[in-house]
């Protein structure tokens, strides 16, 4: 009974698509006998590759020009050739270490700040996955229940991670009221530069972790059991048996997971821009944000030096990704 | 068998390990730090905004209670408390107005006699009570009705076209051969090495010469075309039999019922994983929208929760409420359809 009902519904669901997809039948054919199998094959890849087109590879296009033009005009038509003024000044240091020194501190100051919360973030993250992974793949009870709790954070929003973070963190929040409990010395942990780069990294390390768990998860269900039997078999201990059984056959998937997670964590933005709106100063201000600010959220909008600093952020993206799709093949052939 | 040792008891049946103390302090821990702050979100939006700002906080919400107290002939809806009076007593009583850190209190059964209590003398009576004002006011009084709206238009028009598009584009890709294929396929990859955070600021100005700002199109056009989605699917029709297609093509089908009756439905699984990813994507999108739109009437939920905590940084109480409203869609997919999430990633990568 309750199956039928199921039935009804599904049908009177996609009794309109499926009218749609007969009435296009008869234009099409008519198409194809026109334009042959090849017109339909144009037919099936255009609207896609129209769209990839327009908002991807033309953008791409104009990325380039815009970051040789200047002044305030949206569209090239109207812009300026500055040459390589935009890079110059985003480049242009007397010490690339020290952000004073810098034409454009705050670039610098977004670079370097990028660089710690990646070196910092990858790392906290690839050490969780993998000890959550080990631990999921270990014979406990209620497996997917505790996959399940895991993987919860990955789902939500970064704006309702932010602010559930900034709830908690807040110096009346609960956080402080369990150190309190505990008579420990509160803290502001958003207003204070060092606790807010920390909180900006334990909250993007718990809104992800089950995210690369799961992956290192489904690496570690692919190495066979009975390796591990006839280890046993041979008296190896556990501790040898990881680091010569598991280690050296998960490593593929390991070096994906790091690879996926430093292409996410250098365009940090949205969970931290949330949480600490890049502050307090500039102690959060991560690249992502710097091109948002220069390129949208200033009041005089300069295209042309967010344009640059995207090509430089697209060029490590570039590389990290060349990177990750080699190693994703050298796993799958493995 | 004793209900602790059942608890207790390892598969396998050996001895106990220092692994296992290892194993149950990551799991206790981390149910606690996963699950906790969502639990606490909802628990605080159900507070009232006095009791937001107490510190220290209660777990779970209350209300306080009140009395209805007939002064001077005037029927007044007056505080509730606990209140040790002069003579020592412990009383409940309501309170009238308060004057300094002395309150004027009276009894409600006989509001003649006036106490006077020190206010650290007395502590509010109240239950555990759930604040839906919270929750209504927004929704009527903040356009949130509205964000949800348009947050279900994008969600559900994005997911719509990238299924359509995606797959067909993943049918000519798996199902002919024809030259350039490659070349396409190429394309697709490099894509991947394109993310949007890269192409903001000339996406901007395409999306403004196509004249889509202000315009929930201008949000999700840029979005549909997912090369994770077109890889998926074909990765799932390449296992298709191309005797199938042979067959239908020997009863005179054309290429679009090929696709549309035959490939489409026997890649049901793929789709259903790629439109649940779309939907969260989607759902959760914001660094885009927040720029393409700039009118109030189209935000999107992210954008309008992200104004809205700007502006009311104090109303905490509003804001509390909102977060769980927008987290509630992703929590019910969590719930219902997190197996086939987790498969997904699993087999592909996919975020």
């Amino acid at each position: 009974m309750r199956s039928d009902v199921k039935t009804w519904i599904g049908a009177g669901v996609t009794a309109p698509v499926r009218l749609l997809a007969q009435m296009a039948d008869v234009p099409l054919r008519q198409w194809q006998r026109l334009a042959g199998r090849g017109g339909m094959i144009g037919f099936f890849l255009l609207p896609n590759m129209l769209i990839f087109g327009v908002f991807v590879l033309v953008p791409l296009g104009i990325n380039f020009a815009y970051s040789v033009t200047g002044g305030t005009a949206v569209f090239l038509p109207d812009r300026s050739y500055v040459g390589g003024a935009n890079f110059d000044r985003l480049l242009d240091c007397t010490n690339h270490f020290d952000p004073n020194s810098c034409r454009d501190d705050v670039f610098w100051i977004a670079v370097w700040n990028t660089v710690r919360f990646v070196g910092l973030q990858v790392t906290a993250m690839t050490i969780c996955a993998m000890i959550t992974a080990l631990i999921l793949n270990s014979k406990i009870r209620a497996r997917a229940f505790w996959r399940a709790v895991f993987f919860f954070p990955v789902l939500l929003s970064p704006v309702v991670v932010g602010l559930i973070w900034r709830w908690i963190l807040q110096r009346q929040g609960l956080l402080n009221y369990l150190l309190y409990q505990f008579d420990a010395e509160q803290v502001n942990w958003l207003t204070e530069r060092g606790w807010a780069f920390t909180a900006a990294v334990g909250v993007s390390v718990w809104a992800h972790v089950g995210f690369y768990a799961l992956i290192l998860l489904a690496g570690l269900q692919a190495i066979p059991r009975d390796l591990y039997e006839a280890a046993e078999m041979d008296g190896t201990k556990p501790a040898r048996a990881f680091w010569r059984i598991t280690l050296p056959l998960l490593w593929p998937n390991l070096l994906v997971v790091i690879v996926l997670s430093l292409i996410r964590a250098v365009q940090v933005f949205d969970e931290v821009y949330v949480l600490t709106g890049g502050g307090p100063g500039t102690s959060t201000l991560y690249l992502t944000q710097y091109i948002y600010e220069v390129g949208f959220a200033s009041t005089l909008r300069n295209s042309g030096v967010a344009s640059a600093a995207s090509l430089l952020m697209g060029g490590v993206l570039v590389v990290l990704t060349l990177l990750q799709l080699g190693l994703t093949r050298w796993r799958d052939r493995k | 068998m004793n209900p602790i040792r059942f608890l207790f008891r390892r598969k396998g049946g050996k001895g106990w390990h220092w692994t296992d103390l290892v194993t149950w302090v990551w799991l206790g821990t981390g149910l606690l730090i996963m699950f906790g702050p969502a639990l606490w979100l909802v628990l605080s939006s159900f507070k009232s905004p006095t009791q937001l700002a107490e510190f220290p906080p209660t777990i779970l919400p209350y209300v306080s209670q009140t009395a209805e107290v007939g002064i001077n002939g005037e029927v007044k809806e007056l505080p509730l408390y606990t209140a040790v009076t002069e003579d020592g007593q412990v009383r409940t009583l309501a309170e009238v107005r308060r004057i300094g850190t002395v309150a004027q209190m009276v009894d409600p059964d006989a509001p003649d006699t006036v106490y006077k209590v020190n206010i650290n003398d007395r502590r509010p009576v109240r239950q555990v009570g759930f604040e839906i004002e919270n929750y209504l006011k927004p929704l009527q009084a903040f356009n949130f009705g509205l964000y949800l709206r348009n947050s279900v238009f994008v969600t559900t028009v994005a997911t719509l076209i990238t299924l359509l598009t995606n797959s067909m584009a993943a049918f000519a890709l798996s199902k002919y051969e024809f030259r350039g294929r490659n070349g396409v396929m190429l394309l697709i990859v490099a894509t991947l090495m394109i993310p949007l955070s890269v192409n903001l600021v000339p996406l901007y100005s395409v999306v403004s010469k196509l004249g889509l700002l202000n315009s929930l199109w201008g949000v999700i056009l840029p979005t549909v075309a997912t090369p994770t989605g077109v890889f998926l699917l074909r990765q799932y029709m390449l296992t298709i039999p191309d005797e199938l297609i042979e067959a239908a093509r020997m009863d005179k089908a054309s290429e679009w019922q090929i696709y549309w009756r035959i490939v489409l439905p026997l890649t049901a699984p793929a789709l259903a994983v790629l439109a649940i990813f779309s939907v969260v994507w989607r759902w959760n999108d914001f660094l885009w929208p927040l720029i393409v739109l700039s009118r109030k009437e189209l935000f999107t939920l992210q954008v309008g929760l992200n104004t809205f905590a700007g502006e009311l940084n104090v109303q905490w109480h509003f804001i509390l409420a909102m977060t769980v409203a927008t987290m509630i869609p992703v929590v019910v997919v969590f719930v219902f359809l997190q197996r086939f999430i987790t498969a997904g990633i699993a087999g592909t990568g996919l975020k």
